[in-house]
This record gives C-alpha cells, sequence and structure tokens, in this order.
C-alpha cells in the first residue's frame, strides 16, 4: 500500500500548475467568462502541445498512453486555475471512448486531430443532457441508446443553454442518426458510455478539489490582509473555523478521488460506487467552499470585479453535472445498502 | 500509488484474523469505565499481550512485533471488524508510549515499556486541571525539587479510568517565574504513593470512567521525569499528535461502526422514515473518507514526514463522523432509542445510545475541536494568531 503520487506524476503536476499560472491567469478565465472571446483559445494548443487532451489515448495517436490517476491529478490543477476550455469533456470523456473504436480509421483519424489540438470533438452523452462548447467542435460523438455515431457539426442541431458559469457554453445536442453515421452498437458501446460517464465524473471531482483549494486561498490571503476592529480578520475565531470547515471538507475527499482513479486504473470490480463517493464528496466539499471563501470575502467578494464569483460559479455547474452528490450517494447506497424492499 | 495491499500485509491480515476469530470473546464485555468491567477488560489485554497483539508496532523487544504502521492499521481494521473490545490500556499503549519513544532515555523505554504492553501498569492521563481544559498551559499543579526527585503538588482531574489506574502521565509547573508554556515538566506519576489520592466519578454516561487525583507532595524519583526539566511542553505537543493523529482512533473502528450501522440499517429500514437511507450512506461515505486519508497520512510517514498539526483536522472530521454516525443510528431506532441494556426490547443490547454518549465526548476531549480548529486555521492554513 502506497497512497502518493509518484515523483513523475508530482513533477507533471508541476509542470501544468507552472504552465497555467502563465497561460491561464484569472484575467483569461474573466475574459471566457464574459465571453469576449471567440473561437479556439490560445490556452488549447498549449495544453495539446503539453499532452493533456490525449492523456489517455495510445500514443501512436498522439496520446500520452497514461490512465485516470495522472488524469485526476491534472484536472485538480485545471479546477485550481479554472480552466474555462473543455478539457473534462474531451480528455477524460472523448478520447478515451473514440479510442474504444480507434481500429476505424475515420475514427483513429478524428482521435489524433483532437490529441493534438488541430480538431475538436466532443461528446453528447445519454445522460449529459447539454455539451459544453459544442459550438467549437468539428465533430461530434453521438450516444443514441445502444449506438455510437458520428457526426459533422454541420450535421448536428445546437440550441444553446446559458449557464451561470459564462465559460462554460452549453448546447442542446439534436442529431438525426443515419446508417453511414454510425459508428458501432450494442452492449459494449452502452458499456463505453456508461465508463465515459463514470470517468466525467471522475474528472469533475477531481476539478472541483482544485476549485475548492484556490477559492480557500483566496480567502485566507483575504483574511490575513482584510482589516477590521483594526486586525487582520485571519485572527478571529469565527473566520478561522469557516476556513478550517472548508479545507477540512476538501483534505477528506481528496483521498476519495484519487482511490476511484486508482480503481478506474485497475478495474476494480466496485469502481463504479468509489467514483460516485468521490463524486459526492468532492461536489459537497467544494459547494462548501465556495459558500465559505465568500462569507470570508464578505462584500468584495460579492463583487462582480472580485474572480471568487468565477470559481464559485464553476463549482455550482460542475457539482450538479456528471451527477449531482444526490445522485451519486444513491448509487452508492444501491452498491452497499442491499436492502430488500 | 499502489493501493493494494502488499503479500506480507495481506499475510499480517491473515493471521490477526484468524486469531482473533479464535479468541475474541462471544459476549460483548461490561463496559471497561466501570470497575467489574475493567477486570474484565484486563484478562482480555494480557490474552492480546500474551499472543503478541497488544502493541503490534512496538519492537519485539517491548512487547510487539515491529509491525510497520501500514500494519497496524490493517491490524486495527480486523481488531473492531472482529467486534474486539474497547482498549483499556490505550492511554498507556497509545498516548504515553509513543511519547516515550520520542522523549524517553534507553533505561525508561526498557523499564516501563514491557509493563504497559503486558497491562502490568495501567496508565491515565493526567493533564486537565480544574482551571485548566483548552488553555493547558493554564495548568497549576506544581513539582518541587527535593534531594533525588521531586514532590508534586496540585488537583488533576476528568483523568479517564484514572480510579482504576496505577500511574498518570502528565504536566506539571516546574519553574513558577517563566512564561505560562516554559516551566512545565513532564512526569510519571505513581498513584498509589504516600501523598496521593484518587476519587472515581461518574461521567454522564453513569460509568465511573472519570476521576481526579489529589497530589499533595507525592514524591517522584528523577528516572521518572519524561524529557528534559522545563521542556515538558514538548513533550505534551508530542502527545497531542498521537492522540489526535492516528492512534487514538483508527479508521478500522469506524470502518466496523459503519458496517454496523448499515446492518441496522437493513434490519430497521422498513420502518424507518426514507431520508435516513442517505444518511447512512453519508455516514459510509465519511468512514471510506478517513481510512483513505489516513493511507495517504500513514505513506507519508513511512516516507519520512513528520505527522504534524494536519492531526488536528484529523480529530475533528473522526470525532464529528462519529457523531453523526450514531445520530443517524438512534434515528433508525426510533422509540426503541432510548432503550438501555436491560430492556428487552433494546436493540444490540442498546449499544446505540451508549455508542452515542460515548461519540458526544469526542468533540471534546483531547483538545476541544474549537481548539483543534484554532489550531488547523494558524498551523495549516497559516491565519495570523494575533
Amino acid at each position: 500500500m502506497r497512497f502518493a503520487l509518484t515523483p513523475e506524476q508530482e513533477s507533471s503536476r508541476r509542470t501544468l500548475r507552472e504552465l497555467l499560472a502563465r497561460a491561464c491567469t484569472p484575467a483569461q478565465v474573466r475574459a471566457a467568462f464574459s465571453g469576449s472571446e471567440r473561437g479556439k483559445s490560445a490556452l488549447w494548443d498549449q495544453l495539446a502541445e503539453f499532452g493533456l487532451l490525449g492523456l489517455l489515448a495510445d500514443p501512436e495517436l498522439g496520446g500520452s498512453g497514461l490512465g485516470p490517476i495522472e488524469l485526476a491529478a491534472l484536472l485538480e490543477e485545471c479546477g485550481r486555475a479554472a480552466v474555462p476550455d473543455p478539457v473534462l469533456e474531451t480528455s477524460a470523456v472523448t478520447v478515451p471512448l473514440l479510442s474504444a473504436w480507434q481500429s476505424d480509421p475515420r475514427i483513429a483519424a478524428w482521435l489524433e486531430r483532437l490529441t493534438t489540438g488541430r480538431g475538436l470533438v466532443l461528446s453528447a452523452l445519454d445522460a449529459t443532457p447539454y455539451v459544453n462548447g459544442a459550438h467549437l467542435a468539428d465533430a461530434l460523438l453521438v450516444q443514441v441508446g445502444d449506438e455510437a455515431h458520428l457526426a459533422l457539426r454541420s450535421e448536428v442541431e445546437l440550441l444553446p443553454q446559458e449557464s451561470v458559469d459564462g465559460a462554460r457554453r452549453l448546447f442542446r445536442v439534436s442529431f438525426s442518426p443515419r446508417e453511414d453515421s454510425r459508428v458501432a452498437r450494442g452492449p459494449a458501446v452502452s458499456r463505453a458510455f456508461a465508463e465515459a460517464f463514470d470517468r466525467g465524473a471522475l474528472a469533475a471531482a477531481a476539478e472541483l478539489l482544485g476549485l475548492g483549494v484556490r477559492m480557500i486561498e483566496m480567502a485566507i490571503e483575504h483574511a490575513k490582509t482584510r482589516r477590521q476592529f483594526g486586525q487582520p480578520i485571519g485572527t478571529f475565531q469565527a473566520v478561522k473555523h469557516h476556513l478550517v470547515d472548508a479545507h477540512i471538507g476538501i483534505a477528506f475527499a481528496r483521498p476519495l478521488v484519487y482511490r476511484a482513479a486508482h480503481s478506474l486504473a485497475h478495474a476494480d470490480p466496485e469502481r463504479r460506487w468509489h467514483v460516485s463517493a468521490a463524486k459526492a464528496a468532492a461536489s459537497e466539499a467544494a459547494w462548501r467552499a465556495a459558500r465559505k471563501a465568500l462569507q470570508v470575502h464578505g462584500a468584495i467578494g460579492y463583487s462582480f470585479e472580485h474572480d471568487l464569483h468565477l470559481w464559485m460559479k464553476r463549482v455550482w455547474a460542475l457539482a450538479a453535472e456528471w451527477g449531482d452528490a444526490a445522485w451519486h450517494r444513491t448509487r452508492v447506497a444501491n452498491a452497499i445498502l442491499g436492502e430488500s424492499v | 500509488m499502489d493501493l493494494r495491499f502488499s503479500e506480507a500485509e495481506e499475510a499480517f491480515r491473515e493471521e490477526a484474523r484468524a486469531w482473533l476469530a479464535a479468541n475474541v470473546p462471544d459476549a460483548p464485555l461490561p463496559s471497561g469505565d466501570t470497575r467489574e468491567g475493567f477486570a474484565e477488560h484486563l484478562k482480555w489485554e494480557r490474552k492480546l499481550h500474551d499472543a503478541g497483539w497488544a502493541a503490534v508496532a512496538w519492537p519485539k523487544r517491548y512487547g510487539g512485533r515491529d509491525a510497520t504502521l501500514m500494519q497496524w492499521l490493517v491490524f486495527e481494521e480486523e481488531y473492531w471488524r472482529a467486534g474486539a473490545p474497547n482498549r483499556v490500556t490505550q492511554n498507556g499503549v497509545f498516548l504515553l508510549a509513543p511519547s516515550l519513544f520520542a522523549f524517553g532515555t534507553e533505561e525508561q523505554k526498557d523499564r516501563l515499556l514491557p509493563d504497559i504492553a503486558a497491562a502490568r501498569t495501567l496508565w491515565a492521563q493526567g493533564w486537565s486541571e480544574p482551571g485548566a481544559g483548552s488553555d493547558l498551559a493554564a495548568l497549576q499543579s506544581r513539582a518541587e525539587r527535593v534531594p533525588g526527585g521531586f514532590r508534586l503538588y496540585g488537583q488533576k482531574t476528568w483523568c479517564t479510568r484514572g480510579a482504576f489506574c496505577d500511574a498518570i502521565f502528565g504536566p506539571f509547573r516546574t519553574d513558577p517565574a517563566a512564561a505560562p508554556h516554559k516551566g512545565i515538566t513532564y512526569f510519571l506519576v505513581p498513584l498509589k504513593a504516600e501523598g496521593g489520592s484518587v476519587r472515581g466519578t461518574g461521567r454522564l454516561d453513569g460509568d465511573e470512567g472519570f476521576a481526579d487525583v489529589f497530589l499533595d507532595g507525592v514524591f517522584v524519583p528523577d528516572r521518572d521525569v519524561l524529557g528534559p526539566v522545563n521542556e515538558g511542553w514538548k513533550v505534551a505537543m508530542g502527545t497531542t499528535s498521537s492522540e489526535r493523529g492516528l492512534s487514538l482512533r483508527s479508521p478500522g473502528r469506524f470502518m466496523a461502526s459503519a458496517a454496523r450501522l448499515i446492518d441496522l440499517y437493513r434490519r430497521y429500514h422498513a420502518s424507518a422514515d426514507p431520508t435516513l437511507r442517505d444518511r447512512v450512506v453519508r455516514a459510509f461515505i465519511d468512514a471510506e473518507a478517513y481510512r483513505w486519508f489516513t493511507f495517504e497520512v500513514a505513506t507519508q510517514m513511512a516516507e519520512g514526514k513528520a505527522l504534524g498539526p494536519e492531526a488536528s483536522a484529523s480529530k475533528i472530521f473522526w470525532s464529528e463522523m462519529d457523531l453523526a454516525l450514531h445520530e443517524t443510528a438512534l434515528a433508525l431506532l426510533g422509540p426503541q432509542a432510548e432503550l438501555e441494556s436491560g430492556a428487552s426490547d433494546a436493540a444490540d443490547g442498546g449499544s446505540w445510545m451508549k455508542g452515542y454518549q460515548f461519540a458526544l465526548a469526542g468533540p471534546i476531549y483531547a483538545g476541544t475541536n474549537e481548539i483543534q480548529r484554532n489550531v488547523v486555521a494558524e498551523r495549516v492554513l497559516g491565519l495570523p494568531r494575533k
């Protein structure tokens, strides 16, 4: 038993953190939120070059051949920086889905374009009603029950759905499946999409940890510098205890996330409820961190000019997507309680 | 990252499981916080020691098995899973001994540790005083230099199982002129000595689990000073980190409680409110979270990192989790929740209400959770003290 990242994983995580500190500043997050950026971001190519998009793909197809543990560690960093691009949707969801059918040359070609940042493919799962960033996609992998279809952007209809998080451009996707758009069919397809959903949930949980950590850091910084009654507000126990509660939530959700990542990496038969425990805990911990960070910031945090709300709104979105806490706890309950009704 | 147990860890688990299956008493022992129960528990403690399970992580020569920290966690999982008795030697094995390992002389370790493991000397914690609880540095009990040692004066209070023990360990003021955290020395104090008296007192659950210890000139020889004179605060802080960290309440205990809660849910869910299902799952997920958090900490410790103020976060988490878990059980029981062990309708021998009362102490002992939150805020998050 060794429950820690390897030095290589730590180093790759550090490198990404440094990259994001330069290439994904709060000003860029804000720009994405306000919709002043159109089209593919400058960050996207750097993330592709870093190997983040193709993390789970075969090296022959531009991927890194790594697994869910690296995915969790790197997406935690993306959460920390509130990366606005659809990283989760590609690296955790679409890339492994396409990889399942990479023996099909059309799919292999899309996969390579995706991992190298030259083309964007996103997935529309039955279990996720909206596709984030679909307007930028060149193609969409669409689940239709037990069938997978590949459609060009021009072949689908996108109905925009505005999100509280302006950086998330959501669309409801309508598509009429055709014989020649079908990539695969059968129980294996349903399984592949179910696994993709679990990877999405794990990735969202990891991002939520990072979002929570960053909000707590912002609040600590504020509590050290903001003075009231002649002293930094961070000296007050009421303020301290808010931040400790936020910290404890994240600190105890994190091991569940990495344990779930490990279970996915080793195809543990219990992996689905491990993912659910992780997503439930991370969703609630990040949500609580958002509440506590806002309370510690006071009215400054409530202003649009302050960056806190950019992180907070991402939390609201990701806590609810890929199964919210209650949905995932029900899945844990179904796995462990075994009650006879 | 490899979350599978090694072959050695698995073998250790199998050995522990087999021994426990053959030896754990079928019926639960009476509470170890009563006189009769304590005596029953001592028999169990000695059996545990004779088989080498009393202090598995200690070196063999002191009565342990040279087990790794990870193996100890595995042993604890098996211990609580088997429904084995609470450890009445807890304070000696898990609080005094870590301080002895960190600050004791070779002579002290050789002399004291084997008797702790064998439950031949029974130790209570002598920390709190009537005027010094959370604010331990306000302690007034004092020790005066005399030839060959010290004479101790003062009162220690809320000493768990103190009325059944032979000795206490704790801080006493040796330099009244020094600042509150200075001038404190850590002593190992015999209770059945001239000038000492002990009065057992009842806890809210009715057991005589508390004691007041009165010291009026009890002699403690130099060899029973732990760590340097006037540097007892450092020793005490070393103890608190074991107390709040891994050793006081290992995850195995809560894993077992969560499993018992699930079992209770299966029996009671038909009559229980449907919202309780979610609370049962929360308790289970929290126990899992504490388990994996602890494996993370144990990995760091195995790789040489000291257990620091993060231990306080751990104590906050498990004590509040334990309370929520027991409150969920009581809610499942509904009108049976209040029934005590003697009642014929009591579920699981009334152990849930008993357990709840015990869990209520969690956010208070070993430093209240308010103090722990201050420690985490200042020493982990870096918030200003003043």
